[in-house]
């Protein structure tokens, strides 16, 4: 009952505060669009979303691939306070591996073909990441391991990749006497078209891991005698 | 009113939504639909609102892309740590008092 | 050389370069790094001391289009006190966690850890102190999880609804003041921001954000778990660091919308919750049996002062104001020390004991004077008795609580440094008893108990040199002139 309140007087402030904010909303005095379109040209790509992502605020793009490697090391890092079982995810479904293996080329031509699009229309590195996670799911999910995931080496190589692809650009601009991150002109578009390649493997990997990196089914919850070891 | 405008009043729905599930649910796995309602709603609301009064505006589609990847981070983070506790306690909901 | 980006880059670089070494070598490469970092952080307050405010345009682009890192005093002190207090958090644990399971999920998520706080430290973009909170938290929700028993894993889960709930409403802000302003650059929101509507409910909605990330009573509860639950270099870092963050950006968009302008009710409603806070958590932290619990609820208790700031500069004479910034400066540096401090050297007594439990201190003082020395000396500073830093800070808030005639604070002030004398004098007297003899207490490697030490004495050193860390701490500031 007292949540009940609790959240109905919440509701209603938040709903409130926002709709007077928004009534009471003056035109804005920036015209950030028309900046975009002007020094689109400078970027390198002719997509003004991709530009805005991985140019003008091409800082809060790397930070937020960092926010994706922080949740797959806690990940890991959970795993290893915490081992787990075997695993042996995989639906005994004769059906599903047939249409993964239909599907599966279709969908990395269509992860390769977002990345090649994002310099000029919609798409580009989180897309094709996406895409290209959701079909290692599936393959995860037909019962089709990855070996080479198991080696931990490799596996952390093409997570931090990503990462060190863009953090290694933004300083080679940065020793170069230029500001982090400030392409120099004539490279722009294909370093950008570098840094999507490597972040896209990254995405993709990450949202395989962190699915993976999850107690499997069986393993939970675990029985009261085995419980009381994690229990202080 | 265009069709900005009303992304973000649904937006702004969303948000109400998502932070009456959040505030009501006690199940781990709810709240965090919830959140994510909630997240859908904010960024809606930063398109929207934006896009009102200037057209199409690029800076907040790509914020929120940005936003997207950083709300599943967290979300994917939350739901390990939510299946290792479920794993050594058996429960689903956060312990009320501590 | 503009060491700006380098503040950022490097811990980054840092981060992904022990992600991919053997575990054995994370420590050491840590350590290593951590000592050029704080070269760099060192080499950056000596520029803003030497030629004022420090920019840096990230991808070349001018704010609003692009992101700008600026640095002045009080960005270069804190990359300088978060240095600091790394450094020795690093030592300690080098020492601490060597053989546990822990040690390979610590080292890469420290380095995540600081390269967030300088991200947040240098932004002046809103989306981007977004991305940078968002980074710094769930970091932390790791470091709180890394031990993966029960209590950890409910404590982090906790903390990560509060950190993502916070995040939200700090975002619909920022959808707000974008919708408003076409612009997220902090110094267009000075220019255009002040006095619209608009604005002002997006910093309401953005300062509910922030002070529920930073466990502002009565929004603290996700705190004493967290923090009293995890490693010690990991409570360390979470109550000196890590929640100065969102206060930190806090005070930023405070007196970036002219704390002069504000309306004066927000600013007396954070400044009634710091008081709750400080004899809410102080009452707390006096009836906690277990050791680091108390420490924890102490963070609450010491979290109430520094938002005193707020009604104390808001709408107040400029004298008035200056006092409550150079107090709260002085206050956020010695809790940061003396809290790190105190935190490491009641991991060090729990370590000694093999028990988080203060009743089972009884004797400790003959076998581990050195650890709780360390604790006694940051208990001084945290309890506000000369001569420490703590001392000094609310000297300082007294005079500012006077100046601008707002009694109201003057009990606040007392009562909560009664009660903060209070839990530190039950520690300490538990540790005197001659109690059960107990012939068996472990020794903590000595580089344990010297991080403790050193950090504690710091916030003690800074009762005599105040001044100096407070001149600095004016470069580029609102109150530039004062003082």
């Amino acid at each position: 009952m007292i949540r009940l309140l609790a959240a109905l007087f919440a509701c209603l402030t938040v709903s409130v505060v926002l709709v007077v904010a928004i009534i009471n909303r003056s035109l804005p005095e920036g015209n950030l669009p028309a900046q975009v379109a002007e020094r689109l040209p400078e970027t390198g790509v002719s997509h003004a979303v991709t530009a805005v992502l991985l140019d003008f605020r091409s800082y809060d793009t790397l930070l937020e691939v960092a926010v994706l490697l922080v949740a797959v090391v806690v990940a890991m890092a959970l795993r290893e306070a915490q081992p787990d079982g075997p695993d042996r995810m995989g639906l005994a479904n004769p059906l599903l591996r047939a249409v993964v293996s239909w599907l599966l080329p279709l969908m990395l031509l269509v992860a390769a073909y977002l990345l090649w699009a994002g310099s000029s229309m919609p798409g580009g590195a989180f897309q094709a990441g996406a895409v290209l996670a959701a079909a290692g799911v599936l393959l995860r999910l037909a019962g089709v391991g990855f070996n080479w995931m198991e080696h931990p080496m490799r596996l952390r190589v093409v997570l931090a990749a990503g990462l060190a692809v863009f953090v290694a650009v933004g300083t080679g601009c940065l020793i170069a006497g230029r500001a982090f991150l400030d392409y120099p002109p004539k490279f722009a578009g294909s370093l950008i078209l570098f840094i999507e390649c490597a972040v896209t493997l990254s995405i993709a990997l990450a949202l395989v891991s962190l699915l993976q990196l999850a107690p499997p089914q069986e393993d939970g919850p675990l029985l009261p005698e085995r419980r009381r070891r994690f229990r202080k | 009113m265009s069709v900005a405008a009303f992304y973000a009043w649904i937006g702004v729905g969303l948000c109400v939504l998502g932070l009456f599930g959040f505030i009501m649910h006690r199940h781990l796995v709810r709240r965090l639909l919830a959140f994510n309602i909630m997240g859908s709603g904010s960024f809606l609301l930063l398109v929207g609102l934006a896009q009102d009064d200037r057209g199409v505006d690029p800076v907040p589609q790509a914020m929120v892309l940005t936003g997207i990847v950083v709300a599943v981070a967290s979300t994917a983070l939350a739901l390990v740590v939510f299946r290792r506790w479920f794993r050594v306690s058996g429960e689903s909901i956060l312990p009320e008092d501590v | 050389m503009n060491p700006l980006p380098w503040l950022v880059v490097l811990p980054l670089m840092t981060a992904l370069v022990i992600f991919l070494l053997p575990t054995r070598w994370r420590a050491p490469g840590s350590l290593l790094a951590a000592v050029f970092l704080s070269l760099i952080s060192i080499y950056t307050l000596v520029e803003v001391i030497r030629l004022g405010i420090l920019v840096h345009a990230l991808a070349g682009y001018a704010a609003p289009l692009g992101i700008r890192l600026r640095a002045d005093g009080f960005t270069a002190v804190m990359a300088v006190l978060t240095a600091l207090v790394t450094m020795f958090c690093a030592v300690q644990a080098a020492a601490y966690l060597r053989g546990k399971p822990e040690e390979e999920g610590f080292w890469p998520l420290l380095w995540f850890m600081w390269a967030a706080l300088n991200s947040i430290w240098l932004s002046t973009d809103l989306f981007n102190l977004y991305v940078g909170v968002e980074l710094l938290g769930l970091t932390a929700v790791g470091l709180v999880a890394l031990s993966g028993n029960a209590q950890s894993l409910a404590a982090a889960m906790r903390y990560l609804l509060a950190a993502l709930l916070g995040s939200l409403s700090y975002l619909i802000g920022v959808a707000l003041i974008y919708g408003e302003l076409g612009s997220l650059a902090l110094s267009d929101l000075a220019l255009h921001g002040i006095g619209l509507p608009t604005v002002l409910i997006a910093l309401v909605m953005m300062t509910f954000g922030l002070v529920l990330k930073t466990a502002l009573f009565p929004l603290h509860g996700w705190l004493p778990p967290a923090h009293g639950g995890a490693l010690t270099p990991v409570s360390a870092l979470l109550s000196a660091l890590v929640i100065k963050a969102s206060l930190y950006i806090l005070m930023r968009l405070w007196m970036t919308l002219d704390v002069a302008v504000l309306p004066v009710y927000l600013a007396w409603i954070l400044g009634l919750m710091g008081s709750g806070a400080v004899l809410w958590g102080g009452w707390m932290a006096l009836r906690q049996n277990r050791l680091k619990h108390l420490v924890a609820y102490s963070t609450v208790a010491q979290v109430g002062y520094l938002f005193l700031f707020f009604p104390l500069v808001t709408g107040t004479a400029a004298t008035a104001a200056v006092l409550a910034w150079d107090a709260t400066m002085l206050m956020l540096i010695s809790h940061a020390l003396a809290k790190a401090g105190m935190f490491l050297a009641a991991g060090n007594l729990v370590f000694a004991i093999g028990s988080p439990r203060i009743a089972d201190l009884a004797g400790v003082c003959r076998f581990r004077p050195f650890s709780l020395l360390s604790f006694g000396v940051a208990g001084v500073s945290l309890a506000g008795l000369p001569p420490s830093g703590g001392f000094n800070a609310k000297w300082l808030l007294l005079q500012s609580t006077l100046a601008s005639g707002q009694w109201v604070w003057l009990p606040v002030l007392f009562i909560g440094g009664l009660l903060s004398a209070a839990y530190v004098i039950k520690v300490l007297g538990h540790s005197f008893i001659e109690g059960p003899l107990r012939d068996h207490f472990r020794t903590p490697p000595l580089t344990q108990e010297f991080s403790a030490f050193i950090l504690a004495s710091a916030s003690l050193v800074l009762g005599f040199v105040s001044q100096v860390p407070l001149t600095w701490l004016r470069i580029g500031g609102p109150f530039a002139g004062g003082g």
